[in-house]
């Protein structure tokens, strides 16, 4: 066990590379910050419309580019939870916290945090410590997750 | 052009999604839990993502986006409620589901039926954003304890 933990932060190091690599191509060829709750939420509610090819066709790399890639990583499993509610309440949160914050993980944490603005740094601060008491009181406290 | 490179931009961080584990929700919950048995990948992931697009950030003043148009406005400084009860409720939902928006689009050729249930569940909240926007709102106006001004 304790020999497979240095391997994991390398491969999230690697992978993190290419996140901001993604991040730095949609900001310096088109312009844009790459915010995933943004670009979704913009399609969702037709604020952004007029955009809608380029946000489609980035959340079709999204979703296509891990295909080729299964053979790399070791278990493709997500250990999802199988509590359909729970999926939903967390679900539903998510979409109405992101667009509220008017930013998520992408958005606030990775563009926000990297060009130095206080409120993706204060939004991660929130959004870290809210998930830490949700895994405190549904892990610890209740066992649902 | 810009399109492929969305396309580009897409994939690498879908790609970098998948090779770091993030679609892994007991990755991420792993992370949140701190009192338990804490795994720091998102920190790897995290200050591996911030590295490229720090440098990526110097190139923006003074120029233009390869494709033409303009770079984003400078960040606004004012903090405001809803960016802290935002990131109160989506942190809330993350912790319980351990998926964020762009690995939950990530993982749904993996993931399972689950996956498009959170992804569906994810989508009706984005719709009903606007709602709970005004909602909270008319709430501020109605209390005399809060003195801060809406943000957005």
């Amino acid at each position: 066990m304790l020999e497979t933990i240095p391997v994991d932060w390398i491969w999230g190091l690697i992978g993190g590379l290419m996140i901001g690599l993604g991040g730095a191509v949609y900001l310096l060829a088109n312009g844009r910050i790459m915010g995933a709750s943004g670009i979704i939420g913009g399609l969702v509610d037709r604020s952004g419309l007029d955009t809608w090819k380029e946000r489609v066709v980035f959340l079709a790399g999204v979703f296509l580019l891990p295909i080729p890639l299964y053979p790399m990583y070791r278990a493709v499993d997500t250990h999802i939870t199988s509590n359909i509610a729970v999926i939903v309440a967390a679900g539903l949160l998510v979409g109405i916290g992101t667009r509220i914050a008017n930013g998520c993980t992408s958005g606030h944490g990775v563009c926000g945090i990297s060009r130095l603005s206080l409120r993706g740094l204060v939004a991660t601060v929130f959004y870290i410590m809210a998930g830490g008491f949700a895994v405190i009181i549904f892990r610890h406290m209740l066992g649902w997750v | 052009m810009r399109l492929i490179y969305a396309f580009i931009a897409g994939g690498l961080f879908g790609a970098g999604l998948f090779i770091s584990g993030m679609t892994d929700t007991s990755k991420v919950q792993g992370w949140l839990d701190v009192f338990g048995n804490w795994d720091p990948t998102l920190a790897f992931v995290m200050g591996g993502a911030i590295i490229p697009m720090a440098i990526a950030w110097r190139f923006v003043p003074g120029r233009k986006p390869l494709v033409g148009g303009a770079f984003p406005t400078p960040p606004e400084p004012r903090l405001g409620r809803n960016l802290v009860l935002g990131s109160v409720m989506f942190g809330f939902g993350w912790g319980l589901a351990g998926l964020c928006p762009g690995p939950s689009i990530a993982s749904l050729t993996y993931g399972g039926v689950n996956h498009w249930i959170f992804v569906a569940a994810m989508l009706v909240g984005m719709l009903l954003a606007p709602k709970v926007r005004s909602l909270l709102d008319s709430m501020e106006k109605s209390s005399a304890l809060d003195t801060q001004t809406p943000a957005e």
